[in-house]
């Protein structure tokens, strides 16, 4: 455990040394903002609006700021991640320092846990940017702290799942940019995969579907936690980190 | 301390490392000596435990490479040929993580870390960024995360390779005061490096070991008598070289080039004929100005071409040439 703190921390330290973690952070939170106060303005006018026509039907900040705030988070975050993920390996293996890793009195799974850690703390600083908006809101109204609740939840264990999966692709290549556009095509492909459900009925139709990442993380961002959704990240994340393990073992053999 | 029993890596195409059997006790250098390509780095990543042997066994400090992998690299400091730095960190920072990686427990950490800064002379850059760093300190980082754990064996692979010839003096000086400690086993294909600082070679081309003796053995190995190389003033070169001819012992005379009003001569003796004396008298005799007299050894780099150049394929037959088909 120790080791996996070890290599964690430092993997945080590298992002906050350079330019990366400043970079990310400013323009997620500048995006989000952006939606944010977008969806804030047109709430406030709808309410405006609705007093002015003595109509009071009831209006719901959760569903109508914070709800769609998270989900954009949620995809924007998805596209995010491979910048996150793609030098976890393919950067210590272009500069040899791997040798350093894979010769010290470590396990395996301590090097990747330590580095997939690392880049989750990455990504909680990003993400963590929608605080500020949320926060405003909390400021100014009582919107309901359960659905927001779960909704981060949501967020984090969908990073968490791109983010193990971006590792492995990582693991792959001594070329980072390759590294981050594999990745980045694997969000994609995983976000859309959720459109099969737009035409086919069929089982495999639905199976193509259920494996689409943003599927799962919309009941969160209601205030859902449904264990099908939870058992999905967590058997991905699982997953990806094997599939890493595989992979840096695999790189001993083949040098 | 290591052990090395018919050790075999292949890769997917081709052999780098064939059957070789080595070992080596404890406190002594050695040098890995061999031309670019003929199996060195492989071997020492088998033994650091970064690549698997394809067959054949290995052991460091008593643990096998493969069945207590992480007891070897325990025991063990390895510097790959390039200094697996990171750039973007601090030297002392830079450290104390490997420091950590190599199980040095946390309170223990900056006293070691002061330490191998103060043995490698670091001290006026620990708080500057690696990536600024000239290369000989760079080099010096390099061999300070890899003796920080204070490991009985030392792995340097090329530690001296780019130095400017400073900076080489200074890392072989420094890998010198480190051998009092440690086993070391370094690499290089910089023979007069293995001259000045190992008690043992070990030559290697093209996967298999083709010698494994004490520098001062390999000097023996000559066959014949000594090489003496003379040079005479005031005397014509065909008066010289039938003087020398002359005298009980030689083998054979032969000319070298030497600057004006010089001559310049290279001498092989017979086999138990000590020449020198009587090559010297006979010059002194004949009123010439003898300003040169030394016995020439034969390099380390010439036995090492010598030893690497056996082993050529056998010529192709010549084509039966145009008289002959006529």
């Amino acid at each position: 455990m120790r080791n996996v703190i070890t290599i964690c921390v430092k993997e945080v330290k590298a992002y906050f040394t350079s330019p990366i973690a400043y970079l990310l952070m400013g323009l997620f939170g500048l995006i989000t903002g952006f939606m944010f106060y977008s969806a804030t303005v047109y709430f406030v006018n709808m309410g405006t609006q609705q007093q002015m026509m003595g109509q009071s039907s009831p209006m719901n900040i959760n569903d109508m700021v914070i709800a769609p705030l998270l989900g954009n988070a949620g995809v924007i975050g998805l596209f995010l991640v491979p910048l996150i993920s793609m030098r976890l390996f393919a950067e210590e293996k272009r500069s040899g320092t791997i040798e350093l890793l894979l010769t010290s009195p470590l396990n395996d799974w301590e090097i990747i846990l330590g580095k997939w850690l690392g880049a989750m703390v990455m990504y909680l600083a990003v993400i963590g940017m929608t605080v500020i908006d949320v926060g405003l809101l909390f400021a100014w109204s009582t919107p309901d702290l359960r659905p927001i609740l779960t909704g981060y939840l949501g967020l984090i264990l969908q990073g968490a799942t791109v983010l193990a999966i971006g590792t492995f692709i990582s693991t792959t290549t001594k070329n980072q940019i390759i590294a981050g556009g594999s990745t980045f095509a694997v969000c994609l492909l995983l976000w859309v995969l959720s459109w099969v459900s737009n035409y086919s009925d069929s089982w495999y139709g639905k199976a193509i579907a259920y494996c689409s990442i943003l599927v799962h993380f919309e009941p969160f961002s209601k205030g859902i936690i449904d264990s099908k959704d939870v058992i999905f990240y967590l058997s991905a994340i699982f997953l990806g980190l094997f599939l890493t393990a595989r992979s840096l073992e695999s790189l001993r053999w083949r040098a | 301390m290591i052990k090395v029993e018919g050790l075999t890596k292949r890769y997917a195409r081709n052999v780098a490392v064939k059957n070789i059997s080595f070992e080596v006790g404890k406190g002594e250098i050695v040098g890995f000596l061999g031309k670019n390509g003929a199996g060195k780095t492989t071997t020492m990543r088998v033994l650091t435990c970064f690549l698997p042997p394809t067959s054949g066994k290995a052991s460091v400090a008593g643990f096998d490479v493969i069945e207590q992998s992480l007891d070897v690299r325990k025991n063990i400091g390895y510097l790959p040929e390039t200094p697996p730095l990171y750039p973007e960190m601090v030297v002392r920072d830079y450290l104390s993580f490997v420091a950590k990686l190599k199980g040095i427990a946390g309170p223990d950490v900056a006293k070691r870390v002061d330490e191998v800064i103060g043995r490698t002379a670091l001290g006026s850059v620990r708080n500057t960024i690696i990536g600024k760093l000239s290369k000989g300190y760079r080099q010096r980082v390099g061999i300070a995360q890899a003796i920080i754990h204070n490991p009985p064996v030392l792995i340097l692979d090329e530690p001296t390779s780019g130095l400017d010839p400073e900076q080489q003096r200074e890392a072989r000086q420094l890998i010198a005061s480190l051998s009092g400690d440690h086993t070391i086993i370094l690499s290089t294909h910089v023979l007069s490096e293995v001259e000045q600082s190992c008690s043992k070679v070990i030559i290697i081309n093209a996967g298999e070991i083709i010698a494994v003796d004490s520098v001062a053995n390999l000097h023996r190995r000559r066959k014949g008598g000594e090489m003496v190389a003379v040079q005479v003033a005031g005397a014509s070169e065909p008066d010289v070289r039938q003087k020398l001819e002359l005298v009980r012992g030689v083998a054979k005379v032969i000319a070298r080039e030497a600057p004006e009003g010089f001559v310049s001569f290279e001498i092989e003796s017979l086999e138990e004929h000590a020449v020198r004396p009587e090559v010297a008298r006979a010059i002194v005799q004949s009123g010439w100005d003898l300003t040169e007299l030394r016995t020439v050894g034969e390099s380390l780099e010439e036995i090492f071409l010598d030893l690497t150049k056996a082993e050529k394929p056998p010529a192709i037959a010549a084509p039966a040439t145009e008289a002959e088909k006529a």
